[in-house]
This record gives structure tokens, sequence and C-alpha cells, in this order.
């Protein structure tokens, strides 16, 4: 297993690199030149100019900066923005807010989207599977941001159920609307993935022996037949939680949260490479991690899969 | 009843089985007659011919065929829908009308007529969305089919390149380019999304690949002296291709929502070009008051998506028959 695991984050190094170059290289073409930026319409003395231009490493090559931004990677440095803030600071504040929207969407999605597969899967063809089908392809189709505007507006404004904007009635209250949009596609797939796998399953042979030998109903679906059927299921809610904390993009915007997707999207607005490369550089470090850490929950949930 | 097609779950014909005639499928000596009641002549049973008979029987599959022939027609030939050209006969004097009176949807924030623009908003959706997955479908089944058939440094090298952009966040990612690269047309749209967007299919292609490449009918066209070329289009291809074709069908819907997303952002198509993405960005700060700016663009833009995904869905179906 530990083989495995070496051989996995050796995979991980070159991705990890591509990933970042790409990104770093996107940033280096964006267009404008931030230092002048900095002074607006004013010019700023030459000697300014290069003392900070030689500061930001933006004189050198292409290749030489990212490898000095690498260097700094390495040391936990994720450098500093063009006014002068370290850029781990700015994104730390932001952090949280992304973290807590992803976790409750995560959470909607495991509780309620297995639920509504489990409830379906049982019911294959009746009435109760049918409506689960529909009402997910429909959650699927409709942009994220009109599911997020009509949330806002029946459950927050005309309901009150639950504030529309802002954080600041904290966890959970804050984070239950956003985090249920955010929430909605990833659940439709993992309700429509437990359905099909559990309807699959409940044919094989295992779960005849199971039920010949008097095992009640729940023991039945509960031990033998979901855990077989979760392993597509975990897979999906691994690889899913690296895109809900990339993704979150929109939904902040919508319920105006200031979180890593807003910081980002401004950044990138304004020109300030840093921030942009270091918070796509922890978003590709933590999507690398959780799809190493479902991989080895392979072994947990299905004991035949080994490690070598 | 030997005919397989008017007994699907007596004899489920294999996605990825062999192409080569299936010897319980014709009986000798059974009149053609038979042969066409029972649905059309029995030895040219392919797998497609299988599917589309099945299709023709869903009632969802001719539904959402009939809403993107609509929207096909609107994309095609927007004058049959609208006199209005794209942006054209604005009043500011009236503008964000509800519907009724001239104005069937009303109109939008510059006083356009909104059924105008919501006709002519179909054609870079469904451009964008259409070529985005036929390119990536190309790179997917020319480079999936190249790992999976040669593996070794090659599988391993695309297997990698994958990863990389796999691991891209797409929002981020696209808005990155989009506002490295100002003044984008549809074109630069479609490649942003391309570039993105072919990570998995070409995953689902190499493993479909692997999965026939070792078949009997493989090394039997080997031994016969056929070149790897030869083998990888006539004997891998038609039995690898099917479930790359379905979800190529449920990308053309992902792709178009995409897009909206990033014309919602205010990254994508930029003023004068429309698309429901764009009236949805118009819409974000007035639809409280006035909500069919919301409401058109957003029917339109998701019976798209949904009748893709439906169509991906009865099509997946139609070629896997384990789980009807």
């Amino acid at each position: 297993m530990w083989r495995y695991v070496a051989r996995r984050v050796l995979q991980a190094v070159p991705v990890f690199l591509g990933t970042t170059f790409l990104i770093y290289a996107m940033v280096f073409a964006l267009p404008g030149d931030p230092i002048q930026a900095l002074a607006g319409e004013k010019p700023l003395a030459p000697s300014v100019v290069h003392a900070l231009r030689e500061r930001y490493n933006l004189d050198d090559p292409l290749l030489v900066q990212y490898a000095k931004y690498l260097g700094g990677l390495l040391r936990g440095d994720l450098g500093e923005t063009f006014d002068g803030q370290d850029v781990a600071g700015v994104l730390a504040g932001r952090w949280t807010v992304t973290a807590q929207l992803a976790l409750t969407a995560w959470l909607f999605e495991l509780v309620v989207g297995i639920a509504l597969g489990v409830w379906a899967g049982l019911r294959r063809g009746r009435l109760a599977d049918t409506l689960v089908l529909g009402g997910t392809t429909l959650v699927i189709a409709v942009p994220v941001f009109v599911l997020g505007y009509t949330a806002q507006i029946v459950l927050g404004l005309n309901l009150g159920w639950f504030p529309t904007a802002g954080t600041d009635d904290g966890w959970p209250m804050s984070y239950v609307l956003p985090g249920l949009v955010l929430g909605s596609l990833g659940l439709s797939y993992v309700a429509r993935l437990t359905r099909t796998s559990l309807a699959e399953n409940l044919r094989a042979d295992y779960v005849r022996t199971a039920r010949a030998k008097g095992l009640t109903k729940a023991r039945v679906v509960g031990r033998h037949t979901l855990r077989n059927s979760l392993i597509p299921v975990v897979t999906y809610l691994g690889v899913d939680f690296g895109s809900l904390m990339g993704g979150a993009i929109v939904t902040e915007g919508i319920f105006n949260l200031p979180g890593i997707g807003q910081q980002v999207f401004e950044s990138i607005q304004l020109k300030e490479g840093p921030v942009v490369v270091g918070a796509v550089t922890l978003l590709v470090l933590i999507f690398l991690a959780v799809n190493l850490l479902v991989d080895l929950l392979y072994g947990l949930l299905d004991p035949r899969i080994r490690y070598d | 009843m030997t005919d397989k097609i008017a007994d699907p779950e007596g004899a489920p014909p294999e996605p990825g089985a062999p192409d080569a005639p299936d010897a319980g499928a014709v009986v000798p000596g059974t009149p053609a007659a038979v042969a066409a009641q029972a649905g059309g002549p029995v030895a040219g049973a392919s797998l497609w011919q299988d599917a589309w008979h099945d299709l023709r029987r869903r009632r969802l599959f001719w539904a959402s065929a009939a809403i993107l022939l609509l929207v096909g027609a609107m994309a095609a030939a927007p004058g049959l829908f609208t006199d209005r050209g794209k942006n054209e006969d604005c009043d500011p004097n009236a503008a964000k009308l509800p519907p009724g009176g001239g104005h069937l949807f009303g109109t939008d924030v510059s006083g356009c007529d909104y059924f105008a623009h919501v006709v002519h908003g179909a054609r870079p959706t469904l451009l964008i969305g259409v070529a985005v997955t036929a390119f990536a479908l190309v790179i997917a089944v020319v480079f999936g089919m190249l790992a999976g058939y040669y593996g070794g440094v090659l599988d391993a090298l695309i297997a990698r390149v994958t990863d990389v952009f796999f691991g891209l966040p797409f929002v981020l990612g696209a808005t990155v380019i989009l506002v490295a690269f100002p003044g984008h047309g549809i074109g630069a749209m479609t490649l942003v999304l391309v570039l993105l967007g072919w990570t998995t299919m070409i995953r689902i292609m190499r493993a479909q690949v692997i999965a026939v490449r070792d078949a009997d009918y493989v090394q039997a066209a080997r031994l016969l002296g056929a070149s790897d070329l030869r083998i990888m289009r006539r004997h891998i291809l038609p039995n690898a291709i099917a479930p790359v074709v379905v979800v190529a069908t449920l990308n053309v819907g992902n792709v178009i929502a995409g897009e909206a997303t990033l014309d919602f952002l205010g990254v994508g198509l930029q003023y004068p070009q429309v698309s429901w993405g764009l009236q949805l960005n118009q819409a974000q700060s007035y639809f409280v008051d006035h909500p069919h700016l919301l409401i058109f663009p957003a029917v339109f833009l998701s019976a798209t998506v949904l009748s893709f995904l439906m169509l991906g869905d009865a099509v997946r179906d139609a070629l896997d028959p384990r789980l009807r």
C-alpha cells in the first residue's frame, strides 16, 4: 500500500507542475502592466518602475519567473501582491468562507443525494423513481445562476427562511441556501449514480443469497448492497469536492460571500497574478490530495482491491 | 422468434461486441417476409440499427428531438421567426416592458424586442455547444485510441497531460484565458471550451479501446496481416466508440451551460453579440422587478440543455440494453 501511495505521489508531481505552470503562463499573458496600474494615470519615476519590476521578477523570462515562484512555494511562501500584501494572508481570510460553503454543499450531496438515490433505487420504475429521475434531470439542466436567483427570491426574499446574502449569520444559516445551490448539481449526479448502482447490485447473486438466509431487508440493503453500490458514488463525491472549491465563483457572486472564487475573479480583472496563481495552486493541491484519498478509500469499501 | 430486435430482453446485444453477423440472428430458410414483419432485415441488425429501432419507440427521444429541431431552426434561420435583426428597432423609451402588446416576450434593458433577442441568441449558444463537443470528440477519439492501443510511454504521457488539464478548475481557468485575450468571438470561446473540456471523453475512449484491443477478432485481423491503422479504424473504433458518443451528446448540454456561465460572469461573449447567457447577465440587476428578463432566456437555455441530456440518456439506454 505504501508503495502505491509513493507511486501516486510521484505521478502527481508532474501533474502539479504542469497545471501550475499552465496557470502561471496564462496569468503571464494577461494584458496590461500591473506596475503602471498601481499608479493609475500618474507617470512613475523610471527608477521606481525599475525597482518594482526587479522586486516582482517581471523582467525575467517566463520560465525563470516560474522557477523562482516554485522556489518560494517550496519554502511555503506564496509571494506578495503588487500592493505589498502577503498572498497567503489575503487568501487565508477568504479560504474559510469557501471551505464552509463547499463543505455545506458537499454535505447536501452526501446526505440528500445518497438518500434520494437509495429511495429511487429501491423503488425502480415506480413513482418515487420517476420523481427523482425527472427532478434531478431538471436540476442538472437549469443553469446554476438561474437556480441561485430563484432560490434567493423564493426561499430568501418571499418566504424569508434564510438570509439572502452575506455571511453575517455565520454557519450554518448563511451557508444553507448557497450550499444547496452550489451542491444541487452534484446532488443530482450522486442521486442518479446511487440509484443506478443500487438497482444493478440488487440483482446480484450475493443479494439473493443474503435474502435467502433470511436477513432483514434493512440488513440486506444497508450492509450488503449499499456498501458495494457506493464505490462509484465515493469516487464522484471525492472528485467533486475539488470542483466545489474551485467552482464556487458564481454562487459566491450571487450570495455575496467573500470567498476564494470572488477574490480570484477580482484578482484576474486587476491582473493580480500572484493571488490567482496562489489560489489555483492550492486548489490543485487539494484536488490531487482528495483524489489519492478516494483511491485509498476503495480498499475499505471493496476488500478485493489490492494496492500493489 | 429469433429476431433479437423483437425480443430485446432475450438476447441483449453487448455494446462493444464484434460487429460480425450474429449466428443466432438468421435462421436458414426463414422467408424474407417474416423477417420484414419482425422489424426490418435481420442480418443487418448492428448495434446502431438496434439502438435506432429502440430509440424510435421512446417518447422522451422524440420530445427532445422536437425541441432541438425548433432551437436548431432558430439558429439556422432566425428570419423564419422574427423580422427584426440583431439589436434592431430598439427604443430606449420602451425598455423593460412586460410581455404583451407588440412584444410577445416584452422588451429588454435597452428596449429591444425580447423575442427577437431570444431567437437570435440560439445561434451562438448552439454553435458553440456543438462545435466544442465535435472538436473535443475528435481529440478524444484520436488520442484515446493511440493511448489505449499502444500503451506504454505514449499512454503514460497522454494520461499525465490529461491529468494536468483535468485538474484545472473550469470557471477559473476559462476566466483567466478569456481575460488574457479580450475581444474574443465565437471562435475563441470554442477554443477555450475545447481546451478545458476534452479530458472526460479521452479517458472513456482509452478505457474502451483497452477493453477491446485484445479481443479475438482483433488478434485474427492482426494474424491476417492487417496494419495497425486498419485494425484501429476497422475493428477497434466501431466497437469502442458507442459510450463516447453517449458522453458527447450529454456533453453538448454541459458545454452550453458552461458557455452561458462565462457569458453570465461577463467574461464570455460581449455586446453586440447576442446569446442567452449574455441576456441573463443583463437581467441580473433587474429581474426582481422584471422577472420576464430572467424567465425567457432561462427557459430556452434550460430546455436546450435538458433536451441534450435526455437525448444522451435515451441513446445510452438504447445502446446499453442491460438497464432496460
